[in-house]
C-alpha cells in the first residue's frame, strides 16, 4: 500500500514542476545562507585558536613597550643577567607575510614549534647555516618574499606566518631588539617580582590578552544574526510553497484515507517526503553555501584583519561542524515550516469536504491572533531593551521586535487599505483597492519576508552609516595634529625636539603607561596643556573646568568604554595606586579600542613615572609644510616610515579599516534583499494561478488582459510600497537598539544615531524593482493567457 | 442587431481536429429573446463566448450593431463587451472583493453609463435594497444571481448573454430570477440570448434553437416559430 500511496502523493510534483523547484530553491537558498555565514565563522573561529596557541599566547606571560616599538637590547641583556628567564621575540612583516624569531636556546618548549618542542627537528639545522624558516602549509610558496633561507611546511601554523631563529629574523627584518620578551612560567627563587624590575616595560600576565577570539565575538553573533535572518526569509519560501502543495493535496489525501490507507502511514510518506525534500535541497544549499562563503571570505579576512589584527586565512575548508549543522537546520526548518500543513492532514476528517479551501488565507481570528502576539514582542523587545543585560539581551530584543513587526504586518496592512478612502476613484481603482485588500492573506508571507529584509537594511545602514559620520568627525576632533612621530630613546627625542622647535608650532609629547583600573588593564596617558586638546578633543560629559583641572593634576579624564564598564559618573574617585586617586572630570569618546584608557596632565604623568621616556610626539604645523617635515625628519634621524605618519595618512588607513569592516554586512544586506524578492516572486507566481477566478470577470466585462496584468503590476507596487513605509520604522527601531544596546553591549560605546532618507529612497526603488522584477513574469502570463483559460472559470463543459 | 455569418470554430485535441461549430449563421434584433439548446459539449458555450467577443472564430464573421466584432483588436473587443453586451454566468462571477452596491455598479460605471436612482431602482425590483452593503460570500446563490442580472442591466447594454443563468438555483429561485430578468430586459428594450439546457426555461423564449454536431438548428413543433 506504502508503495501506491507514495506514488500517488509524489505524482503531484510532477504535475507542479514549478512549485517543486520553488520549494527546492526556497530551502537551498535558506540553507546557502545560513551555512554560509557558519562556514566563515567556523574558519575565522579556527584561525583564532591557531593563532592563540602561537608561541604559547595564550598561556605565556610577556613584556613590552608600553609605547609600542622594540625593547632595547640592553633591557633583555640586564634582565637575563639579573637571572630572569625570558626569551627573545623578534615580529615583523615582510609584504604580507608575518615572521617571527625566536631563540630555540631560551624559549620554553609551548613557545616552540612542535618540530622543536618534541625533537624531531635539531636546533642546529634550524639556527646553523643559512637557516630554516618554518611555514603552515597552506602557505602559497609564490606570495613569499624574495631572498628568504630554505622553508619548510608544517602542521599547525598560522596562513602567512613563518617561524625562524631570531637571528634570521633579525637581518630579514632589519631589526636587532626584541620585539617583546616572553616569560617563562617558573622564575628562579628568591629573585624579585619582575613586575618591580621592569621599569619602562609592561608585563601581561599570560592569557591577559584580549583574544582575537574574544574581540571578534560581538562581529561573528552579528553574522550569525544575519544568517539567520535570511534562513527566516527563506522558510518563508518553503512555509509558502508546502502550504500551497498541501491545499492542492488535501482530495488526494482524502481520496487515500477513504481507500483504505492508515493515517499513520499517510503522514510517514509525508514527513518522509519532506525529509528527501530537506537532505537534498539542504546538500545543494551547503554547496551554495561554501562557495557563498569563498567568495565573501577573503573581505571578512579583511575585516578581521583590519579592525581586531586577527590573521585569518581567506580560504574556506568543507568542515564537518557546519555541514552536519547545514543539514541538521535544513531538516528542522523544513519541519517547522511544512510542520502546520502535516498537522492539519493528522486533523483532516475522513469525510470532509475536499473542495480546496483558499490557500493561506487569513481569518479574521489569525489576524487578530497576530495582532496580539505582535503586541506581546514589542512589549518583549521594549522591556529587553529597557532592562536586559548582556549581548544575549540585545539580539533576544531584536528578535522581538522584528517577529513582532513581521507578524504585525498583515493586520496594519489590511487596517491601512480599509481606511483610505477614494472619493472619486473609478471603478477600476475601488476594485484594485477593494482586490488587494483580499489578496493580502495570501500574499502576507511573502510581505512579511520583505518587510524584515527592508527593515534589516535600514537598520543595519542606519546604524553603519551612523557609525561612519560620528567616526569621520571624530576622527577629525581627535587627529588635530598635523603630523605623528615616534623616536627611539631619549637623546632622539632631545635632538628631534631642537631640530623642530623653530619650525612647527606646538611639540607634544603624548606618554603612556600599562595600568589597571578596577581590575581591568588600560593604558595612562599623559597629554600636554595645549590648545589642541581644549579645543578639539570631543568629550561626552564633563566637568565645566575640566582642562583646567586636568592641566593642574587635580581631574582625569577616562573613555567611554571604561566609564560604562565601571559605572563611572563625573567626581568618582578613581584609585590609580594605593595612595593615589583623582576624581573622574570628563568621559570622552573613543571609538574602535576595545580596552579603557584614562588621561592625565602631562606634569603629574611625569612626575608619577619619571623614568617614562616621551618618546610619541603629536605635531602642530602647517599642514601645508608636512610632506617637507617628514622628509627632513627621515632623513635627518633616519625614522623608519611607520615612525613618521602624517594626520591624512592615518585618516586613511582609519576609513578604509572601517569601509572594510562593513562589507561583509553589505553583501549579507543584499542577499537577503535578494532572497525576500524570491519569495514575493513565489507568492505571486502562486497566486496567479489561483488569480484566474477573480480576474476573468473584471475580463469578461470589458478589460483588456494587458490591461490587467498592469493592473497586477500596480498592487504589487502598492503592496510593497506600503510594505517598505512601514519598514521605515521598524527599521529605525532597530538601529536603536543596534546602537544603543548591542553596540554599548558589543564594544563599550554608545552612538548618536543619524538618519539618512536618501538611502531609503535608494531602497525603497530597489525594493520597488524588485517587485516589478517579480511581478513581471506573473503579469507577462497573465497577458498572454489564453482566452480559452480564462473561459475555464466559466463554464464547466464545452 | 447580432448577425452571426458562416461561423466556424475547430479545436485542436490530441485526437485530431474537434470541429464545435460548423458554418453557423443567425441574428437577432433589438428586444428578440432567443434559447439556444443542445446537448453537452454540442458548443453552446462557445457559440456564446464568440458572440460575446470573448473567443475568436476560426472561421465566419459576427457583427453587433454593425461592427464586426472580430476585426477589433482586444482593447476594442473589451470595449464592445463593456459598453454592447451583458454577460450573465452560472456560477455568477460577482467580484468578491467589491460589495453588492459596487458590483452592481460596476459595469455601468465602466461604460459611463452609471445612473445612481437606476441601479437603487434596479436593486429594489430585484429586492436587494437591504444587501447593498453586503459582500456577495453573505449572500445566497439566488441573491447572487439577481446581483449579476443586476450588474448586467445596470450597464443597459444591447444583448444579454446568458450561459444557463439559473443552472445552479433549485427550480423555485430560479423561475423566480429568470422572470425578473426577462421583465426587466423586456423593460429596457435588450435583446437575449439564453444558452439553457431547460426546456422549460427555453420555451419561455420568443424563439429557439438548437445545436447539433456543429450545426443550428431550428426544433420541431411545438417551439418553432
Amino acid at each position: 500500500m506504502i508503495g501506491p500511496a507514495t506514488t500517488a502523493i509524489l505524482s503531484h510534483w510532477r504535475r507542479h514542476p514549478g512549485q517543486c523547484l520553488t520549494l527546492f530553491l526556497g530551502l537551498a537558498l535558506a540553507t546557502a545562507l545560513w551555512s554560509g555565514v557558519q562556514a566563515i565563522n567556523a574558519e575565522a573561529r579556527a584561525a583564532y585558536r591557531q593563532a592563540a596557541s602561537v608561541l604559547g599566547q595564550d598561556q605565556l606571560a610577556r613584556l613590552d613597550s608600553p609605547w609600542g616599538g622594540p625593547i632595547p637590547l640592553a633591557d633583555y641583556i640586564n634582565l637575563r643577567r639579573a637571572g630572569y628567564l625570558v626569551s627573545p621575540v623578534i615580529e615583523g612583516t615582510l609584504g604580507t607575510f608575518r615572521l617571527l624569531g625566536i631563540d630555540p636556546l631560551t624559549a620554553p618548549p609551548e613557545a616552540q614549534p612542535t618540530l622543536l618542542a618534541e625533537g624531531a627537528l635539531d636546533v642546529a639545522d634550524f639556527t646553523s647555516g643559512a637557516g630554516l624558516i618554518l611555514l603552515s602549509a597552506d602557505t602559497l610558496p609564490e606570495t613569499l618574499p624574495d631572498g628568504l633561507p630554505p622553508v619548510r611546511t608544517v602542521k599547525g601554523l598560522m596562513p602567512r606566518t613563518g617561524i625562524t631563529d631570531i637571528a634570521i629574523a633579525a637581518r630579514l627584518l632589519g631589526q636587532s631588539d626584541p620585539s617583546y620578551l616572553l616569560v617563562l612560567p617558573r622564575q628562579p627563587a628568591g629573585l624579585p617580582d619582575l613586575a618591580g624590575n621592569t621599569p619602562g616595560l609592561r608585563l601581561t600576565e599570560g592569557g591577559g590578552f584580549s583574544t582575537p577570539g574574544q574581540l571578534t565575538d560581538s562581529f561573528h553573533l552579528s553574522l550569525t544574526a544575519f544568517g539567520l535572518l535570511a534562513f527566516a526569509v527563506g522558510l518563508f519560501i518553503v512555509h509558502a510553497a508546502t502550504g500551497l502543495a498541501f491545499e492542492q493535496r488535501r482530495a488526494s489525501f482524502r481520496t487515500l484515507r477513504a481507500l483504505g490507507l492508515p493515517l499513520r502511514t499517510l503522514i510517514a510518506v509525508l514527513l518522509a517526503e519532506l525529509l528527501a525534500f530537506a537532505l537534498i535541497a539542504g546538500g545543494v544549499g551547503l554547496i551554495l553555501g561554501y562557495a557563498m562563503a569563498a567568495v565573501l571570505m577573503p573581505g571578512v579576512a579583511g575585516t578581521l584583519r583590519g579592525l581586531y589584527g586577527a590573521e585569518v586565512s581567506g580560504e574556506v575548508l568543507f568542515r564537518t561542524e557546519w555541514g552536519l549543522a547545514g543539514l541538521g537546520i535544513a531538516v528542522l526548518g523544513t519541519v517547522a515550516a511544512a510542520g502546520h500543513g502535516v498537522l492539519r492532514v493528522a486533523r483532516l476528517p475522513l469525510l470532509a469536504p475536499a473542495q480546496p479551501r483558499a490557500w493561506a488565507i487569513a481569518s479574521g481570528q489569525t489576524m487578530r491572533w497576530q495582532s496580539g502576539a505582535a503586541l506581546v514582542l514589542f512589549a518583549t523587545a521594549f522591556a529587553l531593551a529597557l532592562f536586559g543585560t548582556g549581548l544575549a539581551g540585545g539580539f533576544a530584543c531584536l528578535a522581538a521586535l522584528l517577529i513582532g513587526a513581521a507578524l504585525a504586518l498583515p493586520p496594519v496592512l489590511a487596517a491601512v487599505l480599509g481606511a483610505i478612502r477614494w472619493p472619486r476613484a473609478g471603478p477600476m481603482a475601488e476594485w484594485l483597492w477593494a482586490d488587494t485588500r483580499q489578496q493580502l492573506p495570501g500574499l502576507s508571507l511573502a510581505l512579511m519576508a520583505l518587510l524584515l529584509a527592508l527593515a534589516a537594511n535600514i537598520g543595519v545602514s542606519t546604524m553603519v552609516g551612523s557609525f561612519r559620520g560620528t567616526f569621520l568627525e571624530w576622527l577629525d576632533q581627535r587627529l588635530a595634529s598635523e603630523l605623528y612621530v615616534t623616536v627611539r630613546n631619549k637623546a632622539e627625542a632631545r635632538a628631534l625636539r631642537d631640530a623642530l622647535s623653530p619650525r612647527v608650532d606646538a611639540i607634544l609629547p603624548v606618554v603612556s603607561v600599562a595600568a589597571v583600573f578596577y581590575d581591568m588593564p588600560a593604558d595612562l596617558y599623559g597629554i600636554a596643556d595645549h590648545a589642541t586638546y581644549r579645543d578639539h578633543w570631543p568629550l561626552l560629559s564633563s566637568e565645566p573646568d575640566v582642562w583646567d583641572r586636568v592641566a593642574r593634576g587635580t581631574g582625569i579624564l577616562v573613555n567611554e568604554q571604561l566609564a560604562r564598564r565601571t559605572g563611572l559618573t563625573l567626581g568618582d574617585a578613581i584609585p590609580l595606586a594605593t595612595d593615589w586617586d583623582l576624581p573622574l572630570v570628563g568621559v570622552y569618546p573613543d571609538y574602535g579600542n576595545p580596552a579603557g584608557q584614562a588621561i592625565i596632565g602631562l606634569d603629574l604623568f611625569a612626575e608619577r613615572f619619571p623614568d617614562i621616556p616621551h618618546l610619541a610626539l603629536a605635531i602642530r604645523t602647517d599642514p601645508g609644510s608636512v610632506p617637507a617635515l617628514i622628509r627632513d625628519l627621515q632623513e635627518a634621524f633616519a625614522l623608519p616610515p611607520r615612525f613618521v605618519v602624517d594626520q591624512s595618512q592615518v585618516k586613511h588607513i582609519s576609513l578604509q579599516v572601517f569601509e572594510q569592516t562593513f562589507r561583509i554586512t553589505g553583501a549579507l544586506n543584499a542577499l537577503t534583499l535578494g532572497v525576500a524578492a524570491f519569495a514575493l516572486l513565489t507568492s505571486l507566481l502562486t497566486l496567479s494561478r489561483m488569480r484566474l477566478a477573480q480576474l476573468a470577470p473584471v475580463w469578461a466585462i470589458g478589460q483588456t488582459r494587458r490591461r490587467l496584468a498592469v493592473i497586477e503590476m500596480v498592487r504589487s507596487g502598492v503592496l510593497t510600497l506600503l510594505t517598505f513605509v512601514l519598514a521605515i520604522p521598524v527599521g529605525l527601531a532597530l538601529a536603536r537598539v543596534l546602537l544603543t544596546v548591542v553596540n554599548v553591549e558589543a564594544f563599550g560605546w554608545r552612538l548618536p544615531m543619524r538618519i539618512f532618507p536618501a538611502d531609503w529612497l535608494r531602497l525603497g526603488l530597489c525594493a520597488l524593482l524588485a517587485a516589478a522584477l517579480a511581478e513581471a513574469w506573473p503579469a507577462w502570463c497573465l497577458a498572454r493567457t489564453a482566452p480559452a483559460q480564462l473561459l475555464k472559470v466559466f463554464t464547466s463543459e464545452r | 442587431m447580432l448577425t452571426v455569418e458562416d461561423v466556424s470554430k475547430i479545436y485542436q485535441t490530441r485526437e485530431g481536429p474537434l470541429t464545435v461549430l460548423n458554418g453557423v449563421s443567425m441574428n437577432l434584433q433589438v428586444g428578440d429573446t432567443l434559447a439556444l439548446t443542445g446537448d453537452s459539449g454540442a458548443g453552446k458555450s462557445t457559440f456564446l463566448h464568440l458572440i460575446g467577443g470573448l473567443d475568436c472564430p476560426d472561421a465566419g464573421r459576427i457583427t453587433l450593431a454593425g461592427i464586426d466584432l472580430h476585426g477589433l483588436d482586444d482593447g476594442g473587443q473589451a470595449r464592445m463587451r463593456c459598453c454592447m453586451v451583458g454577460l450573465i454566468f452560472q456560477q455568477f462571477n460577482l467580484i468578491p472583493s467589491l460589495t453588492v452596491a459596487q458590483n452592481m455598479a460596476f459595469q455601468a460605471r465602466l461604460a459611463g453609463r452609471y445612473n445612481a436612482r437606476f441601479v437603487t431602482d434596479l436593486a429594489v425590483r430585484l429586492g436587494l435594497e437591504q444587501h447593498l452593503q453586503h459582500y456577495p460570500e453573505q449572500l445566497s446563490g439566488g441573491q447572487q444571481q439577481r446581483v449579476a442580472i443586476g450588474r448586467t442591466l445596470a450597464a443597459k447594454p444591447r444583448l444579454i448573454l446568458a450561459d444557463e443563468p439559473t443552472g445552479s438555483l433549485d427550480e423555485a429561485t430560479g423561475d423566480a430570477v429568470f422572470t425578473l430578468l426577462l421583465g426587466l430586459a423586456e423593460d429596457t428594450g435588450t435583446a437575449v440570448l439564453l444558452v439553457t439546457h431547460s426546456t422549460r426555461l427555453a420555451n419561455r423564449m420568443g424563439r429557439r434553437l438548437h445545436l447539433r454536431q456543429g450545426q443550428l438548428v431550428v426544433p420541431a413543433a411545438p417551439w418553432a416559430l
